[in-house]
């Protein structure tokens, strides 16, 4: 499978093309956003329907991981 | 002029919908919110559908497929739609919902921690590339997704720790029992049923805690056992993806979309297939879907063929809705600081107190963050007997760009 490289939180990352980002950020025990209250969330549904998986891709906040497939270059930042 | 028929959903009832809208001269438009077609159960890609369907996107046929769009709401003749090429909206003669089902997921202590997640949305990351070999995972909740899934798991490698289903034993085994009448259900349970041989399986049984330090580390059964685990995977249900339905004012019967032998809804040029009509898996997403393309190309001599095939698979829906229903102890497995709305940290004490829904999302913002109550609502209804008000437009959380308009 063809590697590609992204960028989470400005740590450069090695991943299989077409990877799914949720997946991805799972793998690497990478939360994706914190609640109202300060706790850390992951991905719940994996269909783009509960929003817990939502971070900012390439400076466009508020997109799902779960639908988006990693490409190359592609900058993810997660809710610190 | 030919008719403008449009398609909500590239899932099993979608493709089935489009293809037999295909065999007539109808103007078809496909949409799908994901990349590729193929829905829940052939989820990335059609290859591994039937090839029929494949044929839909190879041949130069009618069929105008547009994917990542999200049909977010909807007036008598036009959907209104969010486009990676910004906002839309799309005129119809006749529309064929088969938006598919989400998983209801039920508030339990630890719920919210990382790595506790969906039966089917494990899958999916797992589909996506989430390594699972080696890892120890806990399938918990109801339903045969919860065999079919852990057995796909164990064929990539995952130690499924044990199988937790909610349904107590004898419901198990009538239902194992009524799938006698369906040959095509027996393999796949078979099949499944093989796989975990040698995994523990409890049935009547139910996950009352998750608990870890930033991720899930263990669950508590209602048994008394505890596990070690990496990954839990619970769900309690399918539920209907009913919003769109709804603006389009289509009536609902306990949570589904009402529709007659010919897939109709009750407002005239809306059809329904799939999960969205009752929860029966493939086989009747397929032939409803079918139905619904056919009857809303005015085929209605190639649509009553399928009648029988269609209540057969209307029964199943049935037998699997009483065999997996949910037990009354499931609404106490919240505490008092159990979060219930996943979006703005609303707790099950702060609800408790609450008289109905409205008042809910007005005192304590619950149901007003990201998911729009997709996730929380319907667990409200089952925990409080709440009922949801009116669907609110975007039914998807959306860019204020993309409530600007244009024709396409
Ligand atoms: C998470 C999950 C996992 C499942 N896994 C299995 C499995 O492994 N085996 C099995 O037999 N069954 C599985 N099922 C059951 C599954 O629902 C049926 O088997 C079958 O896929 C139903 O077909 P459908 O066409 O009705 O719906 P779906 O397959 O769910 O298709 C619905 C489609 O509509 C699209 N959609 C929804 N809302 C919108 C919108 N507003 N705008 C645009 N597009 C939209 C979705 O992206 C999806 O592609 C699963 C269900 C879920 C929810
Ligand atoms: S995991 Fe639920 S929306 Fe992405």
């Amino acid at each position: 499978m063809k590697q590609i490289h992204i960028s989470i939180n400005g740590t450069r990352y090695q991943v299989a093309e077409h990877s799914n980002l949720a997946a991805v950020l799972m793998t690497n025990a990478i939360a994706n956003r914190r609640s109202v209250s300060g706790e850390p969330r992951m991905a719940v549904c994996g269909m783009g329907s509960c929003g817990e998986c939502r971070v900012t891709i390439n400076q466009q906040a508020h997109q799902l991981a779960c639908l988006q497939q990693c490409s190359e270059g592609m900058e993810v930042q997660c809710e610190p | 002029m030919s008719l403008n028929l449009v398609i909500v959903g590239a899932g099993p009832a979608g493709l089935a919908a489009a293809w037999s809208a295909s065999q007539s001269k109808a103007n078809v438009t496909l949409i799908d919110q994901y990349d590729q077609a193929g829905g829940q159960i052939w989820r990335g890609g059609t290859h591994a559908a039937p090839k029929r369907y494949q044929h839909l996107f190879a041949q130069q046929t009618e069929l105008r497929y547009l994917n990542k769009t999200h049909v977010i709401g909807a007036n008598a003749d036009h959907l209104f739609l969010a486009t990676p090429n910004g906002p839309q909206q799309l005129a119809f003669d006749r529309v064929i919902l088969a938006n598919g089902a989400r998983e209801l997921f039920l508030p339990f202590p630890g719920w919210t921690l990382p790595k506790v997640l969906g039966v089917g949305g494990l899958q999916a990351l797992v589909k996506g590339g989430l390594p699972i070999a080696g890892k120890n995972v806990v399938v918990a909740g109801s339903g045969p997704l919860l065999v079919a899934v852990a057995s796909q798991l164990k064929q990539r490698g995952a130690i499924v720790k044990a199988v937790v289903e909610q349904a107590p034993l004898g419901q198990l085994l009538r239902f194992g029992r009524s799938l006698a009448g369906y040959p095509s259900k027996i393999g796949q349970a078979a099949q499944s049923i093989a796989m975990l041989r040698n995994t523990p399986f409890y049935p009547n049984t139910w996950v009352v805690a998750a608990e870890g330090a930033g991720a899930v580390q263990q669950v508590r059964l209602s048994n008394h056992h505890s596990i070690e685990c990496d990954y839990l995977a619970c769900s309690w249900s399918l539920i209907a993806n009913t919003e769109l339905a709804q603006q389009l004012g289509c009536k609902l019967e306990h949570s589904f979309v009402l529709v007659d032998r010919g897939q109709q809804t009750s407002v005239n040029h809306i059809y329904a297939a799939g999960e969205l009509t009752g929860i029966g898996g493939e086989d009747k997403a397929i032939v409803e879907g079918q139905i619904a393309g056919f009857a809303a190309t005015g085929n209605y001599q190639a649509a009553s063929q399928l009648a029988h095939k269609q209540a057969q698979a209307r029964q199943f829906s049935q037998q699997l809705a009483t065999s997996f229903a949910l037990r009354p102890e499931l609404r106490q497995l919240a505490q008092a600081n159990t979060l219930v709305c996943r979006c703005e940290d609303v707790t099950f004490e702060q609800l408790q107190n609450q008289p109905s829904w409205r008042s809910a999302k007005l005192q304590t913002r619950c149901g007003m963050g990201v998911c729009q109550g997709r996730v929380c609502s319907s667990a409200t209804q089952y925990l409080f007997g709440w009922g949801q008000d009116s669907v609110r437009f975007p039914i998807h959380p959306v860019s204020v760009a993309d409530l600007v308009m244009e024709s396409v």
